[in-house]
């Protein structure tokens, strides 16, 4: 009894790993073909059967890539892009998360709730008025222009309101006792609580933000204010039918 | 730390609470002296931490005057009202170390570091924090964040001092180390302090005067002995006290021109006249005297449960009027679980209750007695 108990336990482990590899190949062999791949000549990456590892490592395939196209400004672009956008969305994110979550004021509920349904409306619907009024503000092809509009984001605001409401009321109150003024309040108590949803905000803005394509297409149109994956996509274009 | 001699009475005058249709608080008028530490005490929901926190600042009546000393503080935010606030789940920074929270309130009214560090090194030192200054609250046990809260109130000198319940968070024995603290702190320094609670041991034993509250109003404002003794009315009566007081519910009635308080069961000639009207006897559990002999008792009872707490016996009883009574005896009483007994009620300790809100009519039926 025993045995065939311990012998199920084992043949489930098994399985269990087996499940685990495999999934761990379908993540990492992509990504180990594409590196292989970007090591190949042009002959190489289309032959068939592939081959996984190149039969000479062509290391100025990199030197060629970054002498075709500003690959160093493209990466400085999306840098100082997805910067802003993180220091942006991390200042409105938790002022108003604080705000909703900690202010009385009339219509608050009704107003955060009008802020909510702005997340049902799809980006590509917003993406011409946007346009206009970067346009309008002679912001296009600059980073204010690439920014600007990006600097909210109410998913942020909605993580950071239910994040403080969490925080004790006692605590706020003690340091009102103690001589605090709300800004003080906010800054020196409540925030430094909230690093955990602040880090979380950050890391999903900042990647947003580099893996952002369409928004930066739209608004840029010089070579040097390209973002990586605007740069990738149009060399991609460029040397596809070569 | 040195003594303090900045105390403020606080006066409350006409206060009225209200959150939306619910009335917190009701016509509370309160007057707490220079030095002196008050309990309000009252069951959950009572409006005693509202109080409180109308007190700190933290709240704004809806209507009537708070005064701190002599000065009307209704529109003087929290920080300049010159209290501390010890709060129930301690409050304490938790990104901050103990030192970080001691000082704060002093870092806030920009003290000079050198004083900072004088009177936070020294309140450290009063309650035994000192191997404790670098750690976050989260190092400390509960008795340890409770000794830094009242640290961090202690260290900014204030004319009141507010309690919530701050003991509630503690076992028993931590509960009563640190009740003789604060008692001995209030001994030395001599602030005001105002001291929620729903325990009425931490009340009876810290107040020099007790606030009983019930539904927002106050019920009683009187030294814990004669809140104990003379109740003002039933919910003061059977709220103080344990276990809880003996109650009967019945009438006055006039008897061939006595007047005598009738009960199923029951009945007692009183010394004063009084009008005809339903009332509530209540009486302590030390004011039933268990009889062997069934003579010249006010009724029998039988013994159905013994509670021996080592100095003393609780007995309960079935007898009439009331479904249980109980009675408080020395531990060699001889009575035994199924024996009947006489049951014999102190005179002098009986209270009457009658009216719409239950107040006190009379406190003893005794010769002695007269009508309050």
């Amino acid at each position: 009894m025993t045995v065939t108990v311990l012998g199920r336990v084992r043949a489930g482990k098994s399985l269990a790993w087996v499940l685990t590899f495999a999934l761990a190949a379908s993540m990492l062999v992509p990504f180990l073909w594409m590196l292989s791949t970007s090591l190949m000549d042009e002959l190489e990456v289309f032959r068939f059967p592939p081959r996984l590892v190149p039969e000479t490592l062509r290391w100025d395939n990199y030197a060629g890539a970054f002498t075709a196209r500003p690959f160093g400004r493209y990466f400085l672009n999306s840098f100082v892009f997805a910067t802003l956008i993180v220091l942006g969305q991390l200042f409105t994110a938790a002022t108003a998360g604080y705000a909703f979550a900690k202010f009385e004021f009339k219509g608050r509920d009704k107003l955060f709730m009008l802020y909510l349904s702005t997340m049902m409306v799809p980006a590509v619907v917003v993406l011409i008025p946007r346009f206009l009024l970067i346009d309008t503000l002679g912001w296009i092809d600059t980073y204010a222009g690439l920014a600007s509009t990006e600097l909210v984001s109410v998913w942020g605001v909605f993580l950071m309101r239910q994040y403080f409401r969490t925080v004790p009321r006692e605590l706020e109150d003690a340091a009102r006792i103690d001589g605090a003024g709300p800004w003080r309040v906010f800054w020196t108590i409540s925030l430094p609580l909230a690093k955990p949803a602040m880090a979380t905000l950050g890391l999903f803005a900042f990647i947003d933000a580099w893996k952002n394509l369409l928004w930066p297409l739209v608004v840029t149109t010089s070579m040097s204010m390209r973002t990586v994956e605007v740069g990738i996509a149009s060399f991609h274009g460029t040397f596809v039918f070569n | 730390m040195t003594d303090q001699s900045t105390a403020s009475g606080v006066t409350l005058h006409g206060i009225e609470k209200w959150f939306g249709s619910v009335a917190a608080v009701r016509s509370l008028d309160l007057e707490i002296l220079s030095g002196e530490l008050v309990v309000l005490l009252g069951p959950s929901g009572c409006g005693k931490t509202t109080v409180l926190r109308m007190i700190a600042g933290l709240e704004d009546p809806s209507q009537g005057d708070i005064l701190i000393g002599d000065t009307r503080v209704n529109d003087i935010e929290p920080a300049q009202r010159d209290v501390a606030m010890v709060f129930q789940n301690y409050a304490l920074y938790p990104h901050m170390t103990v030192q970080q929270n001691l000082g704060f309130g002093l870092k806030m009214r920009k003290v000079p570091r050198a004083e900072l560090d004088a009177k936070v090194s020294n309140a450290a030192q009063v309650l035994e924090l000192t191997e404790l200054l670098a750690r976050r609250p989260g190092q400390l046990s509960g008795g340890q964040r409770q000794r830094v809260a009242l640290g961090r109130a202690l260290v900014r000198e204030p004319s009141v001092f507010l309690f919530d319940e701050p003991l509630s968070n503690l076992d028993a024995r931590l509960r009563l180390e640190m009740r003789g603290e604060i008692a001995q702190l209030h001994r030395r320094l001599g602030t005001t302090m105002v001291y929620v609670t729903h325990d009425q041991v931490e009340a009876m034993t810290l107040g020099h005067r007790v606030a009983i509250m019930n539904e927002g109003v106050l019920q009683q404002y009187a030294p814990p002995l004669e809140v104990y003794q003379k109740p003002a009315n039933l919910f003061v009566a059977t709220f103080i006290g344990s276990p809880p007081i003996n109650t009967v519910s019945g009438a006055v009635k006039s008897v061939g021109g006595r007047s005598v308080f009738e009960a199923p069961g029951l009945e007692l000639e009183l010394a004063t006249p009084l009008a005809s009207e339903p009332a509530t006897l209540a009486l302590r559990a030390e004011g039933l005297s268990l009889l062997e002999n069934v003579h010249e008792v006010d009724f029998t009872a039988d013994v159905v449960r013994l509670e021996p707490l080592g100095n003393e016996v609780l007995v309960y009883l079935d007898g009439p009027a009331s479904e249980s009574w109980v009675a408080r005896v020395n531990p060699d009483h001889p009575c035994a679980v199924g024996d009947t007994i006489g049951v014999r009620l102190d005179r002098s300790r009986i209270h009457l209750f009658a009216g719409p809100n239950q107040k006190r009519i009379q406190t003893r039926l005794d010769a002695e007695d007269s009508l309050e």
